[in-house]
């Protein structure tokens, strides 16, 4: 207990002072200037990328100038002649995204099922573990493994048996040389599970639990229940976790250019080497000799930009209106 | 009338400071500010507080807006000083939001507007440099919130960014400030322990005697036992009881037996309005208005 | 059908849909511990001392090493933390604890927008900037081009850890009059600190391993790379033209390169998710 008055350390407070020196003193106090620093960051950040749009349109100009609209839909990329069209890159990057979505939507997100729903606690935190693992390895490993272990068991195993079931099919036929879009597909296919799985599994285990107990309490085996009920609900979610991976398919670079072939062209087999947009920038910038050259492959990164800002915008929407519905359940 | 409870059972006297008993003022006696409303009873200070209390913070007219909705009406109040003044009332009664404006944390949430002053000492609180505001007017909240430091370093917190001490001035402030929270003993000899490693009620009075180390003349309390076990809520009512010797206390409970325990003056919200303010014993035994009556023996609650 | 043919029938779809679903997750999770395996295998055997110490060796003279593509990705990255990290670890101050309405929103898009730029775009972007500017590649253009990848991963997390401290600590620091930069300093960011420094560790494990941003920035070189105004070597890239090239040596040098990248990396990742696991205020998850 205390028996004695403390005497304060402290100066008396002071009513707010006038004058230049309190002025100045109000300027540079340190919250003033906290705050001036933390939103002068903020702002560099709107800056450096007003400033990466800004590049990638006047350094385009050339080619824009030049080739208009008509730049998506030319099919022809000859440096030689100066003819530059990014139909064959679209058409390969597009290809690819979408085969690799076939694969990868049906098991990353019967996986984020398994994992948020049907497993017990331990295994599926230990899976989910290794499974956002995967996401951390580099580009350029699954390009190596790409090229040295999957081609291979493609050529061997996988390319024979397409043939032979569904070698009729304008997708499957022509020769196989190892570099293709089938590989290239399957190569993101595996790169964005990781993406697929972790995304589907958060917007699953978002869902209220009141949504399962209905359900269960109606006599719904587990299954039916995360099917007819989980799933549904956390739908837009788990479409936005779809886009979010097309997004990363699409400008996906090294891997695709390591298997893929570099073939510009359009071809309806999946046997076929083609070419992506990200894949034909890595490759022949640094070889490109005149300035349309260069101008016409950064238009391609301005189209490619363009395209990952739209698909993200939309998985971002979705993810975020599935949370809502969460919250608001 | 009912009796909330025994008179036996009523915190001891302490007798220098007992107010003189006076008549209290009735609703419709002549108020001193035109701008108060009949509805609010305004003791003048020496006629309720007695001519040896002075008054520490006075409030007029003090209405508090939450962006469009109006979360206080017209609140006219002193608070005398070195005593202890209880609010009480129902859950979302704005008591919270009354003792904020007090030390201004207000200010901290975003499109909130204030109409009416504030003083402290005679000054308008608003035109106070705030950090020192809080300095001078502290304040312990519901759920305990020590840092995630040592023991000595959260009392020291405060001192270290006032500023001006030596180390060992310091420590000395250290340790009075947790012996007037009654801590002391419990943890002298594991200072450098992490906060967290003491029990909810320990953690309270951590979080006093953190806000006793810079001196306050106010202290506000915003339900400091509410998440307390009883044994914990008495070692705390005990500490407040002898800190009004030194310090201004303002507590705001939804316990109206420990409202009756603790304070000297109480005031009785309801819907952001200050229904009723006097003297504890009055509020609890004979209090002016029905409201009061029906909320101190449990009509509503 | 019976009621009770009906129930088998449910409980037999109810078990192969477990079955399915889990075999596809044990396939994803065997993925990595294949990658890992594979990578253990092949590329640990071909590592030795050479590998950390020596330059590459002409085209089809045997042996050599990385050592300047290790030196490299260090200059790199550390350009990359000093320009990204600063950056984006002011801007997540802002928008958790001084945004506002209208100008946060914004800054928050933009941020979400520059994370999703593909790596190439930004890369087109370092060329544009500086080796334009400059006439010639340079360590500072990939320093800079990964800096300003890392950034958008920075702030985020900045502000998702700093969220996640409670809000009593800042009132209790604010109602002892301290000012609130300091609050900040001394109670806030100190409390969010675990989060922080792991999501530093996650940024530059990621961008660790990039190289499409560096193809045209720092390019490649076969020498050391003096200072930071000249092309220069980097692990990535060089992991990338040695798998290309008709040289089963370069391709053994490349399993190896591979192999320590992918170890340096998941290393990073698993130590800062156990920090994290550890930590008071480790955020949502």
């Amino acid at each position: 207990m205390s028996a004695t008055q403390v005497v304060s350390p402290h100066s008396e407070a002071r009513v707010s002072p006038r004058g230049t020196r309190a002025f100045a003193l109000r300027v540079f106090s340190g919250d003033r200037i906290a705050q001036g620093v933390v939103t002068a960051s903020a702002a560099l950040i709107l800056f450096l990328t007003a400033l990466l749009v800004y590049e990638l349109w006047v350094n385009s100009h050339l080619a824009r100038e030049k080739f208009g609209w008509h730049f998506l839909f030319t099919s022809t990329w000859d440096p030689n002649t100066g003819v530059f069209g990014a139909l064959p890159f679209l058409y390969g990057t597009v290809v690819t995204s979408v085969l690799a979505l076939t694969i990868g939507v049906p098991l990353g997100v019967g996986a984020a099922i398994f994992l948020a729903e049907l497993a017990p606690p331990k295994l599926s935190n230990a899976l989910t573990f290794c499974v956002e693992l995967l996401a951390a390895v580099p580009s350029v490993i699954y390009g190596l493994l790409g090229v040295f272990v999957m081609m291979p068991v493609i050529k061997t195993y996988l390319y024979p048996l397409l043939k032979n079931t569904l070698g009729w099919t304008p997708l499957f036929s022509g020769p196989f040389y190892g570099v293709s879009f089938l590989a290239a597909g399957i190569v993101l296919a595996i790169m964005i599970l990781p993406f697929i799985v972790s995304v589907s599994r958060q917007v699953l285990l978002a869902v209220p639990a009141d949504q399962r107990e209905g359900a269960l309490a109606l006599g719904a085996t587990k299954w039916e229940t995360t099917w007819k009920v989980v799933v549904p609900f956390a739908k837009r979610g788990i479409y936005g976790s779809v886009f979010l991976a097309l997004a990363r398919a699409l400008g996906e670079t090294m891997a695709v250019t390591m298997v893929i072939g570099n073939t510009p062209q359009i071809k309806a087999s999946l046997f076929a080497p083609g070419y992506s947009i990200a894949a034909v920038i890595a490759n022949e910038f640094t070889e490109a000799t005149n300035d349309l050259y260069v101008n016409s492959l950064i238009e391609l990164g301005l189209v490619l930009f363009a395209l990952t800002i739209v698909i993200n915008g939309l998985a971002r929407l979705l993810v975020m209106s599935t949370s809502k519905m969460s919250a608001s359940a | 009338m009912m009796m909330p409870m025994e008179a036996h059972e009523r915190a001891p006297d302490r007798a220098p400071h007992r107010p003189v008993p006076l008549e209290p003022v009735l609703a419709d006696a002549p108020t001193r500010a035109d701008t108060v409303t009949r509805e609010s009873p305004v003791p003048v200070a020496s006629e309720l507080f007695g001519p040896a209390t002075e008054e520490k913070m006075r409030v007029e007219a003090l209405n508090f807006f939450y962006g469009k909705s109006q979360a206080l009406f017209d609140i006219t109040i002193r608070v005398p000083t070195k005593h202890v003044t209880a609010f009480i009332g129902p859950s979302g009664c704005g008591k919270s939001t009354f003792l904020r404006t007090l030390n201004r944390m207000c200010d901290t949430v975003k499109n909130t507007r204030v109409e009416g002053a504030v003083h402290l000492d005679g000054e308008d609180i608003f035109r106070l440099d705030v950090t020192s505001l809080r300095r001078r007017v502290g304040m312990v909240f519901q759920k305990s919130n020590p840092f995630p430091k040592s023991i000595f370093d959260n009392v020291a917190y405060g001192l270290r960014v006032n500023g001006g001490l030596t180390r060992g001035q310091i420590a000395e402030h250290v340790e009075r400030s947790l012996v007037r929270s009654a801590l002391w003993d419990e943890v002298k000899h594991k200072l450098h322990h992490s906060a967290y490693s003491l029990s909810g009620g320990q953690q309270q009075r951590l979080c006093i005697a953190r806000a006793l180390a810079v001196d306050p003349e106010v202290l506000l309390l915003d339900e400091p036992c509410s998440a307390l076990d009883p044994i914990a809520t008495s070692k705390i009512e005990e500490l407040l009881l002898g800190l009004a010797d030194s310090c201004t206390i303002v507590i705001v409970t939804h316990n109206m037996q420990q409202a009756a325990r603790v304070s000297d003056y109480t005031g009785f919200f309801l819907l952001g309005r200050m229904v009723e303010f006097d003297r504890t014993d009055k509020i609890f035994q004979n209090p002016a208005k029905k409201e009061t009556e029906d909320y101190v023996t449990g009509r509503f609650g | 059908m019976t009621e009770a043919a009906r129930l088998r029938t449910r409980h037999l779809v109810n078990n192969l849909m477990l079955g399915t679903t889990g075999v596809f997750t044990v396939i994803i999770a065997s993925l990595l511990l294949f990658i890992l395996g594979y990578l253990l295998v092949n590329g640990a055997r071909n590592l030795n001392i050479a590998f950390f110490t020596e330059l590459p060796k002409p085209v089809g003279e045997p042996g050599g090493g990385m050592a300047n593509a290790i030196v490299g990705s260090a200059k790199i990255l550390g350009i990359a933390t000093v320009i990204g990290v600063p950056v984006g670890f002011l801007g997540g101050v802002y928008l958790a604890e001084y945004g506002n309405r209208g100008f946060a929103f914004i800054v928050r898009y933009v941020t979400d927008l520059l994370n999703g730029v593909p790596s190439i775009v930004i890369g087109i972007f370092g060329y544009t900037l500086i080796v334009l500017r400059f006439k010639h590649f340079s360590t500072l253009a990939g320093g800079m081009a990964l800096g300003l990848m890392m950034i958008p991963i920075a702030v985020r997390s900045t502000e998702e850890f700093l969220r996640a401290v409670p809000n009593g600590l800042r009132e209790g620091a604010l109602a002892l009059g301290t000012p609130k930069w300091r609050a900040l300093a001394t109670v806030v960011i100190p409390a969010a600190r675990d989060g922080i420094i792991t999501g530093i560790m996650l940024n530059l494990a990621r961008v660790a391993g990039e190289t499409a941003p560096l193809l045209f920035t720092s390019f490649s070189n076969r020498y050391w790379s003096p200072g930071i105004d000249h092309e220069t070597a980097s692990l990535p890239v060089t992991i990338y033209n040695y798998a290309l090239a008709p040289s089963d040596d370069w391709h053994r040098q490349a399993w190896a390169a591979g192999f320590v990248l992918l170890m340096l990396i998941l290393t990073i990742n698993v130590s800062a998710r156990l920090i994290l696991a550890r930590s008071r205020f480790g955020g949502g998850r």
